[in-house]
């Protein structure tokens, strides 16, 4: 199923001669279980092709379907609604509120969406044992590595029952070994039915994605994959 | 690296006939590298010559194996403890090509850099799904993969300089261009320096 549709999307910010196409005419779907990564230099628009898949920004031309939705026929009520419900990010910069614990912080989209305090903690405590940090659902992010806010963020992105998850390089501020284990768990959740999209400009963690698409000056300009099965790989070695 | 001192390797570890040779040399590089038997006769042969090796009787199946000589690891150890010099790898075409493609006539550079990458890309995602797929205590085999994900990853980065490389050079040979990027910047036109 295309938990992701984008139809001939473009984005302009500004009128006249001082208007700057960001993105223009792009089409994307990405599936359910598959990571698709998002390459470019800085100002191809990766960022805004992330906002509007988020319905955090909405584009001049063209539609953007979640789930099966086209974002542009909701009001903004219910916008949010799928937002809060479908949509999970996560940032660069983990995005934590720092008065709140892990456990808070993951529950906190739950609990806006209206979930008892008692059902969004313990959904919160599960996603967070799902990556790996159940130990320290108590704990405030000031006192946590990055590695482990990141967790924390991820947990935050799939807790309830999310289907898309958009990250906006993830792996910045954590070291390779680090960002190498956030990029697995992005992976396994992937694996496990939700669709990714993950913008990044490192080679090495758009490794672990099923496609690769290349964004110039707001255009698709190629794509690597899908990829052959691993069997083939190996017969086919050099 | 070389088959020879590849095999003189497999051998440290006991005695051993060719196809044994070639299986444990394609199982300790993951068949990145497949021999063919030829090649590791050729090599037994030639080790066999420099007495770094010595064949031992014929066994009942009519395999011939080899045992490795006193100066068979002394040439191992030396291999081992040596750095590996550039000027022992074949020529990067990678930067050959490229440094044809901007001197040549009609060539689309960014093009040649663009079906690179994504060729490039492409090898990156095959290593990391052998590598999400390997079994995580094979440490030679992880490294292995490892080293063939840095390299590709190497090569992207290269490929990215080349291509901000030339977006800077043809924007200040121009005086009508658009906007330039550098790295998380944009650069106006007119303030990129001029040389």
């Amino acid at each position: 199923m295309t938990a992701l549709t984008l139809r001939e999307v473009s984005r302009v910010h500004g009128q006249g001669e001082t208007a700057v196409e960001a993105l223009r005419g792009v089409d994307l779907a990405v599936s359910a279980g598959e990571l698709v990564a998002v390459m470019g230099p800085s100002g191809s628009g990766k960022s805004t092709l992330l906002n509007l898949a988020g319905g955090l920004d909405a584009p001049t031309a063209g539609h953007v379907h979640v789930d099966g939705t086209a974002l542009d026929s909701l009001s903004r009520r219910e916008l949010a609604k799928l937002r809060r419900r479908s949509i999970g990010y996560v940032f660069q910069d983990f995005n934590l509120i720092p008065s709140l614990t892990a456990a808070e912080n993951v529950a906190l989209p739950l609990e806006l969406d209206g979930a008892s305090v008692r059902r969004a903690r313990h959904a919160a405590r599960s996603a967070l044992d799902g990556v790996g940090i159940g130990d320290l659902a108590e704990r405030f992010p000031d006192a946590m590595s990055g590695g482990q806010q990141q967790r924390v963020a991820i947990a935050r992105a799939v807790v309830g029952d999310r289907r898309l998850i958009l990250a906006d390089e993830p792996t910045g501020a954590l070291d390779t070994q680090t960002g190498e284990t956030v990029l697995k768990l992005l992976r396994a959740r992937c694996d496990a039915g939700a669709a990714g999209v993950l913008v990044t400009h490192d080679a090495r963690h758009a490794g672990w994605a099923d496609r690769v698409i290349f964004l110039r000056d707001g255009r698709v300009v190629d794509a690597s994959g899908p990829l052959a099965s691993v069997d083939t790989l190996l017969s086919e070695a050099p | 690296m070389s088959i020879k001192h590849g095999l003189l390797a497999l051998l440290e570890r006991g005695p051993a006939y060719g196809y044994q040779l070639r299986s444990s040399f394609e199982e300790s590089t993951g068949a990145t590298w497949p021999l063919n038997i030829g090649q590791v006769y050729t090599t037994l042969t030639r080790l066999e010559r420099d007495h770094l090796v010595r064949a031992l009787p014929e066994n009942d199946q009519g395999q011939r194996p080899y045992t490795i000589t006193d100066a068979g690891r002394a040439a191992l150890a030396v291999w081992f403890s040596t750095p590996v010099s550039s000027t022992d790898r074949p020529r990067d075409e990678l930067a050959i090509k490229l440094a044809l493609a901007l001197t040549t006539p009609g060539v689309n550079v960014p093009d040649v850099v663009q079906t690179q990458r994504v060729a490039t890309i492409r090898a990156l995602q095959e290593y990391t799904q052998l590598k999400m797929r390997a079994n995580q205590d094979d440490t030679a085999w992880l490294l292995i993969l490892d080293s063939m994900i840095f390299r590709a990853e190497a090569e992207v980065r290269w490929l990215d300089h080349c291509e901000a490389s030339l977006v800077r050079k043809a924007a200040a040979a121009s005086t009508h261009s658009t906007p330039v990027e550098d790295g998380d910047r944009v650069i106006e036109p007119h303030k990129v320096s001029r040389r």
